[in-house]
């Protein structure tokens, strides 16, 4: 009698068991689905199509070619050897310009915020606020405060006595340019980050720096940014990758140009380099090898920065 | 705290009162600065939208008009060849959809995720973290083809359907659920609640905050994307406000007041969600900066 009981109530465990095993599998379904056809699938098939000669438009001029669209890339002489290799300089050019002054702007208003002075939310609020915006917004209004007639820069700029340069069409001033856009846009970001990490930091570890005569000045550098690294480090790492994303400020502010003696564009950025090749030329081959070369560059980058920085934090 | 803050004080007789006093004063001097910084293009994109033609080039700056007119604002609504009603209804629609599915479809995933057993779970998972740390670059040219074969060039869902695929709203709800107490549910479980109604009926009304979070920053993201639908929608009618935005600028080449009153009508929603909800944007933006490390 009682082995029966038992018996039944295991089975009956048993197929409840059964019957519930699928609705996990119903749950994590729906997105799954989209996962795989949206990220699974392109991860191999971005590969394959960059084994091709491809034009969306001409499927019947479709032609396997190997390894051909990375050959060309890596041959000196070739058009797509010139415009990719132009375009990832530029990128890397943006990436050295902006990144200094995302990471040292950031945490300096993070540390004027991280006090108990009154109104801070609303500076952060403030600061904050242009991270909100689509870059199509912000390129479109830095692009007309920097143009050379009617525009805020110049304005001032000759009010002070300065010479006005024509600031999108020429360089180094189309840098600088998209540069300060690109601050506005971006700070808020970095300083939110900066500002939490810092709040993190409890408070007695000053008192007792205070109590042994640290001034603010050595507190900053002893305490302060040591205990920063791990927050430094995420932000430096997705601060170049993020301008490694560069497209739309020079989309809009300066399309690319000026154009160069050498060809190709002085401010024309990977990114848009392989969106001009993969939708306006349709040459969806050369331009899906692109971004695989770009996005090896990009996952390498990440894995360096956090091996390289991560291990000098352990010591 | 202030110590690490504030300029280094001035030497000679002044008492400690009075020097945390300067630092303070300093402290702001720099932080108004900077919020003038901050919202002045704002205030001058809405300034040039104001003005009639005859001022945005003057030899003097006006920061405020001196005669405010709509003109601007009117131009742009009557001209078909730049339907700014018809991107802004787009944006919203497809802002919205997008929205509703992310945090439906991720909540479900989260969810299982977080708290049920299943075979392949972990492996799953993992697959998914991996793919956090892909630049998005990979994915654009072979997706473009796959909505191109699947017949939705020129259609929203071409915008809408790989907006779910995302693994961020999963990640950012399954650390959500991991920390949400167990009792509730196991409590609810034991009266014989299935685990879809423990699911509805006690795990999400717990995690409201969460997914009143992802909700909001998945709006702004569809909302503010600019490539994409750039690619997908190519008729005028369909497109949306960024890609718009852009349009304007090809059409009205110097005409700054209707490219600027564009810029506010597309800014202003945004604007106001943030002014409203900055409190969830932030700390979300906190939070994964602090998980990341």
């Amino acid at each position: 009698m009682a082995t029966t009981v038992t018996q039944t109530a295991v089975a009956s465990t048993a197929t409840r068991r059964r019957k519930t095993s699928l609705v996990p599998y119903l749950f994590i379904l729906p997105h799954l689905l989209f996962f795989i056809i949206f990220i699974g699938y392109p991860f191999f098939n971005g590969i394959y199509i960059s084994l091709l000669q491809y034009n969306f438009l001409r499927p019947n001029l479709t032609e396997f070619v190997g390894l051909a669209n990375y050959v060309n890339l890596f041959t000196p002489g070739t058009p797509q050897y010139q415009g990719f290799w132009n375009g990832l300089g530029n990128t890397v050019e943006f990436v050295l310009y902006s990144v200094p002054p995302l990471v040292v702007l950031p945490l300096l208003l993070a540390l004027l915020l991280n006090s108990n002075i009154p109104g801070r939310n609303i500076f952060r609020i403030i600061y904050f606020a242009p991270w909100a915006l689509s870059g199509a917004i912000v390129a479109l209004l830095w692009w007309w405060i920097f143009q050379s007639q009617g525009g805020l820069v110049n304005y001032y700029m000759s009010g002070l006595g300065l010479t006005a340069p024509r600031w999108l069409s020429t360089m180094p001033w189309a840098w600088v340019a998209i540069v300060i856009c690109t601050v506005w846009w971006t700070i808020g970001f970095n300083m939110v980050i900066f500002l939490a990490a810092l709040q993190d930091i409890p408070g007695q570890v000053y008192e007792a720096a205070s109590i042994d005569g640290a001034t603010g000045i050595q507190s900053l550098w002893r305490i302060t940014l040591p205990l920063l690294r791990p927050v430094m480090i995420f932000i430096i790492t997705t601060t170049i990758i993020a301008s490694f994303n560069l497209f739309i400020q020079p989309f809009i502010m300066t399309n690319g140009g000026p154009a160069q003696a050498t060809g190709g564009g002085a401010t024309e950025p990977v990114m848009v380099r392989i969106y001009n090749e993969g939708f306006v030329r349709n040459r969806q081959g050369d331009a899906a090898a692109m971004s695989v070369v770009v996005a090896t560059i990009m996952i390498a980058i990440s894995y360096l920065n956090f091996r390289f920085f991560g291990e000098r934090g352990d010591k | 705290m202030t110590t690490t803050s504030a300029p280094a004080p001035k030497e000679g007789g002044i008492s400690y009162r009075g020097q945390q006093l300067l630092n303070r004063i300093g402290t702001y001097v720099v932080l108004v600065f900077f919020a003038l910084l901050f919202l002045m293009p704002m205030f001058w994109m809405l300034s040039t939208s104001l003005k009639p033609k005859s001022q945005w080039f003057t030899k003097d700056i006006y920061w405020i008009p001196k005669t405010t007119t709509l003109q601007n604002y009117q131009i742009l609504l009557n001209n078909p060849t730049t339907p700014i009603v018809r991107w802004f209804i787009n944006s919203l629609a497809i802002a919205l959809i997008v929205t509703l599915l992310v945090v439906i479809v991720d909540a479900m995933a989260a969810y299982a995720y977080a708290r049920m057993e299943f075979r392949g779970r972990n492996t799953i998972f993992a697959i998914l973290l991996a793919t956090l740390f892909m630049p998005g670059i990979m994915f654009l040219v072979p997706n473009f083809l796959t909505i191109f074969r699947l017949g939705l060039l020129n259609n929203y869902l071409g915008v809408i359907i790989p907006a779910m695929a995302g693994v961020f709203g999963v990640f950012f709800l399954r650390q959500f659920f991991a920390t949400l107490p167990k009792d509730l549910e196991e409590a609810a479980a034991i009266d014989g609640a299935s685990q879809v109604k423990v699911f509805t009926h006690v795990a999400l009304p717990l995690a409201r905050p969460a997914l009143a979070t992802l909700a909001i920053i998945t709006f702004l993201g569809s909302w503010n994307d600019f490539l994409w639908p750039l690619l997908i929608l190519k008729d005028r009618a369909l497109q949306t406000l960024p890609p718009g935005l852009r349009t304007l600028q090809g059409a009205y080449t110097s005409e700054y007041g209707q490219m600027m009153a564009g810029a506010v009508i597309a800014a202003v929603p945004v604007l106001l969600i943030y002014v409203l909800l900055q409190r969830y944007i932030v700390q979300s933006v906190a939070t994964t900066g602090l998980a990341g490390q």
